[in-house]
Order: C-alpha cells, then sequence, then structure tokens
C-alpha cells in the first residue's frame, strides 16, 4: 500500500481536544459534518488546505487526551491518508490502527519534513520518502497488519466471525 | 526472570505466555461503557450481528450528560434504555447512580487480578483495587461485544515508589499532580504503572482510585495498586465475580523504577493547559478565578467532600466565585449528606448538583465563559474543555479549591485546616 499527499505539520502535544472538541463528542454527526470539525480549535484553516491524501506530521504525543475515536475519524473523512510523529498517545494510537489509518512513529522524518512538501509512504517497505530523503520504520505486527489490510477493526472482525 | 502485573494478567486473560512487547488477543472479565454505548450500539451494527456475544460481560452506566440537557442528550439515552433491554444487558445503571468508574468500583464488577476494559480514557481507576483496567475506542468495543475478545499490546511497567510523610494539607491529588508534572504527560505512554510505597499503603481506596485515575495523564495504559487487606475488605462484600489477586513477581523486569519522596510536598496545581504543567501553590497564590469544582471521578468521594466540608464549615464562599459540588455516586452523595457534609458545603454557598460528569468535559451543568479562570479538582485542564477555549483551567485537590474559593484566589489550604 502506497499513500502520497502533502505535508501538514503540527507540533508536540496536540489533544484530543482540539483535533475533535468534546462539545460535538456526543452528537450524531455524519463524516462530512465531522471532518469540518477536525482540528477546529487548533487551526481553523484546516478544512480549506487539506486534500484528499494528505499526511499529518507531528511532534510527540500526539493525540493525547480522551479515547473519543472522533479525533481519529474526523482526519480521516477530512481525507488525511496517515499520520507520522514523533510519538502517540497510547488510545489514540490503537483508534488510528482500528480505523485503519496508518499512525508511524518516525522522529527524524518528523524533523525533516516542513509545511507543503510532497511526501510518499510505503508501508510494506516501511518507508516515507520526503524531499529531505528517506527514512525508514518497523513494519507493522501481523495482527495490526491484518486489521489495516482489512480498512479497520470492525471489517476485520467481520471477516473473522465469517460474516459479509 | 519473573513477570509483572501487566503480564501476569494479560497472559491469563489469552491463555498465552505473554511478555512485554507482545501483542495477543485477550478476554476481559467485564466491559465498561457509558454514554457513548449508542455510539458504540452504531458500530455493533455496522458488524452485522444481530446480538452481543456477551451480555452477562457488558457493564453500561450513564453519567456523561445527566439528565440530559438537550432533546439530542435524552435520545441519545433513550437508545441506549432501548438496545440494553433488547440485548438483555442486565447491568445497566441508569442516570441515578453517578459516574461510571466510581459505579463500577462501588458496584465490584472492579476485581483484583481481572481484566477490565472500558470505553473511557479513565478507564486505568479500576487499578485501585488490583485491576489490569485500561481505556479503548469505540470501535474496539463494538468488536468485544461481537466477539468477547480484543488485540492488545503487553505494555512494558514502570514502578513507582512513593515514600516519606505526607506533610498536613497535601494529600493523593497532589502526589500524583506532582508526579504527572515531573515525568510530563506522556512519561508513561503505552505503560502499566504499578504504584508502591509506604505512602500508598497509606492512602484509603478512594486515595489510591485518584492516583490510578490520573494515570491516564502521563500515558499510561493501566495504573494498579498492590492488593493489601485494605482491597480485600472492600471487595469482597461486592465483588460480582470469582477473582485472584495477581502481583508482580519480585524479580519482575521493570522498564523505570523511579522514587518519589512525599516528605516537604507542597499542594500541588497544574496550571493551563496541559496536565503535567505542575507548580506548587506557592508559584500560583493569589491567582483570582471564577469557578470552583470539587467533585469527578478523581475526586468526588467522601473524604473528599469531607476535607471540603471541614474547610468550609462556617466559613462563605467568596463573592466572585461559583464553587460547584457534584459527588463521584449516589452511594457517596448519600453517605456524605448522612454526614452532614453536604449541608456544610450549601450553608457556605456552594451549589450542589447531581452525581455525574457535568461540567468536568464541557458538555453542561456550569461550563466556564470566555476569560474565566476555573480551579477544579478534575483530572483534565485541556483548552476548551470545560466549555469556552477562551477560558482556562487549574487542577488542584479538593482542599486547596475549597480553601481557594473562600478566599477567591488560588491559596494554600494548610491555612484553613
Amino acid at each position: 500500500m502506497k499513500l502520497k499527499g502533502k505535508v501538514i505539520k503540527y507540533g508536540d502535544d496536540i489533544n484530543t481536544d482540539v483535533i475533535f472538541p468534546g462539545r460535538y463528542t456526543y452528537k450524531n454527526l455524519s463524516p462530512e459534518e465531522m471532518a469540518s470539525h477536525a482540528m477546529e480549535d487548533l487551526d481553523p484553516e484546516f478544512k480549506n488546505k487539506v486534500q484528499p491524501g494528505d499526511i499529518i506530521f507531528a511532534g510527540k504525543n500526539f493525540g493525547m487526551g480522551s479515547s473519543r475515536e472522533q479525533a481519529v475519524l474526523a482526519l480521516k473523512y477530512a481525507g488525511i491518508s496517515a499520520i507520522v510523529a514523533k510519538s502517540f498517545a497510547r488510545i489514540y494510537y490503537r483508534n488510528c490502527i482500528n480505523a485503519g489509518l496508518p499512525a508511524i512513529e518516525l522522529p527524524e522524518a518528523v524533523e525533516a519534513v516542513k509545511e507543503g512538501d510532497q511526501v510518499e509512504i510505503d508501508l510494506e517497505r516501511g518507508e516515507v520518502k520526503t524531499p529531505a530523503g528517506v527514512f525508514s520504520f518497523p513494519p507493522f505486527p501481523e495482527k495490526v497488519r491484518e486489521i489495516l489490510q482489512a480498512g479497520g477493526l470492525i471489517p476485520y472482525t467481520r471477516k473473522k466471525l465469517g460474516l459479509p | 526472570m519473573g513477570k509483572t502485573f501487566a503480564e501476569k494478567v494479560l497472559s491469563l486473560k489469552s491463555g498465552t505466555d505473554a511478555k512485554a512487547g507482545d501483542i495477543v488477543m485477550a478476554r476481559p472479565d467485564f466491559v465498561m461503557s457509558h454514554d457513548n454505548s449508542a455510539a458504540i450500539a452504531r458500530h455493533f451494527k455496522k458488524i452485522g450481528l444481530e446480538k452481543v456475544a456477551i451480555p452477562e460481560r457488558i457493564v453500561i452506566i450513564l453519567d456523561h450528560v445527566v439528565p440530559p440537557s438537550t432533546v439530542e442528550y435524552a435520545e441519545n439515552h433513550k437508545f441506549i434504555r432501548e438496545f440494553v433491554r433488547s440485548q438483555g444487558i442486565k447491568n445497566f445503571f441508569d442516570i441515578n447512580h453517578g459516574i461510571c468508574h466510581q459505579v463500577f468500583i462501588e458496584e465490584g464488577f472492579a476485581l483484583p487480578g481481572s481484566l477490565v476494559l472500558g470505553s473511557d480514557s479513565h478507564t486505568t481507576s479500576y487499578g485501585a483495587v488490583g485491576a489490569f483496567s485500561a481505556g479503548i475506542g469505540r470501535t474496539e468495543m463494538a468488536s468485544i461485544w461481537a466477539t468477547g475478545e480484543l488485540w492488545m499490546r503487553v505494555p512494558r511497567t514502570i514502578k513507582i515508589i512513593i515514600k516519606g510523610e505526607l506533610p498536613p494539607g497535601v494529600y493523593a491529588k497532589d502526589v500524583i499532580l506532582h508526579i504527572i508534572g515531573t515525568i510530563g504527560a506522556d512519561g508513561a505512554t503505552y505503560r502499566a504503572v504499578e504504584f508502591t510505597g509506604p505512602v500508598v499503603e497509606k492512602f484509603s481506596i478512594a486515595s489510591r482510585i485518584t492516583l490510578a485515575n490520573m494515570a491516564a495523564e502521563m500515558g499510561a495504559k493501566a495504573g494498579y495498586v498492590p492488593p493489601d487487606s485494605k482491597t480485600l475488605e472492600y471487595v469482597k462484600e461486592r465483588a460480582k465475580d470469582n477473582f485472584k489477586p495477581v502481583y508482580s513477581d519480585p524479580d519482575a523486569e521493570y522498564e523505570k523504577v523511579l522514587e518519589f519522596d512525599v516528605t516537604g510536598l507542597e499542594p500541588q496545581v497544574a496550571a493551563p493547559h496541559t496536565v503535567d504543567n505542575v507548580k506548587p501553590v506557592s508559584q500560583v497564590e493569589g491567582l483570582e478565578f471564577h469557578q470552583g469544582l470539587i467533585g469527578t471521578c478523581t475526586n468526588g468521594r467522601v473524604e473528599d467532600l469531607e476535607v471540603a466540608a471541614r474547610i468550609l464549615k462556617g466559613r462563605k464562599v467568596h463573592p466572585n466565585v461559583r464553587l460547584l459540588v457534584f459527588a463521584a455516586s449516589w452511594k457517596q452523595y448519600i453517605e456524605a449528606l448522612k454526614k452532614g457534609y453536604i449541608q456544610t458545603l450549601a450553608e457556605a454557598g456552594a451549589v450542589i448538583m447531581n452525581p455525574g460528569c457535568g461540567p468536568c468535559l464541557g458538555a453542561h451543568e456550569g461550563v466556564i465563559a470566555s476569560g474565566e479562570r476555573a480551579l477544579s479538582t478534575s483530572n483534565r485542564n485541556f483548552k476548551g474543555r470545560m466549555g469556552s477555549k477562551e477560558g482556562e483551567i487549574y487542577l488542584a485537590s479538593p482542599a486547596t479549591v475549597a480553601a481557594s474559593s473562600i478566599v477567591g484566589k488560588i491559596t494554600n489550604p494548610r491555612n484553613f485546616l
């Protein structure tokens, strides 16, 4: 699986309240509505600049805070194809995998890229190609790879239960 | 080489010989969800099953927006009640029980050596009674409802030894804020944290819940206090299942062992907008604030209300401050009522609210306006969490919030004890 897009860059400790504000979490929103609130309290320009395939590069502890999955889904629905960070908060990392959104820990790549760079990620080879060079990351463990390949935990579970 | 508590519980619950770093399929003893159960049910329906696989293992507790403040929230609750009925889920607690984490522990679902997964980040709380408990997402919960199991990474463990003599006016909340301030909001990411040492042994179950609850704020997957006679005494009369305490082996491999000596520790305050922005109270003393909050799953138990009542007895909340008080559960509320703490707090001018999450996550019941500052016993001070994103949230112990509410400015509770 290869992913291509431009870099949208953020700093350290981006929390789930600014990725997807708590005031919307108990509302039953459509994917489009969720996408429209993504990054609202951090970067109001996000919804105008994001293009399908874009990749977020962020600092340490990305997604700290709440377990709300909308903080992953809102980015996915906005067109984000992967997140590369110096590190992830635990639940956020899990939520990414379970939503079928690759989450990659690669501090060197985050340091190397700048906003707007065109980058490419090869998930099988474990490579991030940037204008500043190619960076590699260890491949995902088998169970995680199966979930990503199925497109997320729900389709993976359906497959496991033999449901269509 | 011996095993840690985390390795042992996840080995037991996955039927494997698991060590840190392994990915296992584990079967939780109980799973907990709250107002987000409707969203989980919608994910569950996408899987395509009619009935949940493990109705007797599912615990649902309504607490986030109780009673509902909008038609939308009311519809959400209605949907959950209908789902619970149609699925035969018996362990359902409606809006008159309290905050999910407190209710879950009080009702005897959190047990030593058990594995609990909850769709809330503060599920780490149950480690206070020796469970391995971790927060998960909604999709994951739906998948457990369908299969009874979930993929889990076996975490490495950080052992935290707390020793020394706790000064007057300094409590579990100050200790955990101090620890988070020292190791950082990502200091224990994807790790299990074991809290041990003489100070922890002396702590009540309520204070241990404060520690385990806030393990989430250093990124931990689980917080754990080794069960002792106090724990067994607490759980034996309420246990909803068989249990067997699990302990780390003496030669278990820890990633890190950290020691904290709390002798001479000042009351601690977390300043905006991250929980690890922790300062001794003397550095923020004199800062005016507009709303005090005593309660939440972190600090809404009888011992918290007791210290607040002791400080506010015969005194008045400052006219520039609104002090909101929420017990963590009906049981805590009724006990505090019987002991007269609630009356004392009401007479001092506090606004007494029903047990629930209240304004902690900014959904209702006392959010703050732009330019306002809150001083709260809750566990998170992220920007905008308690209302306006132009507001500020400071976190402290119930004693600090109570004393500061008299002065109208952040103050050291020692002066009032």
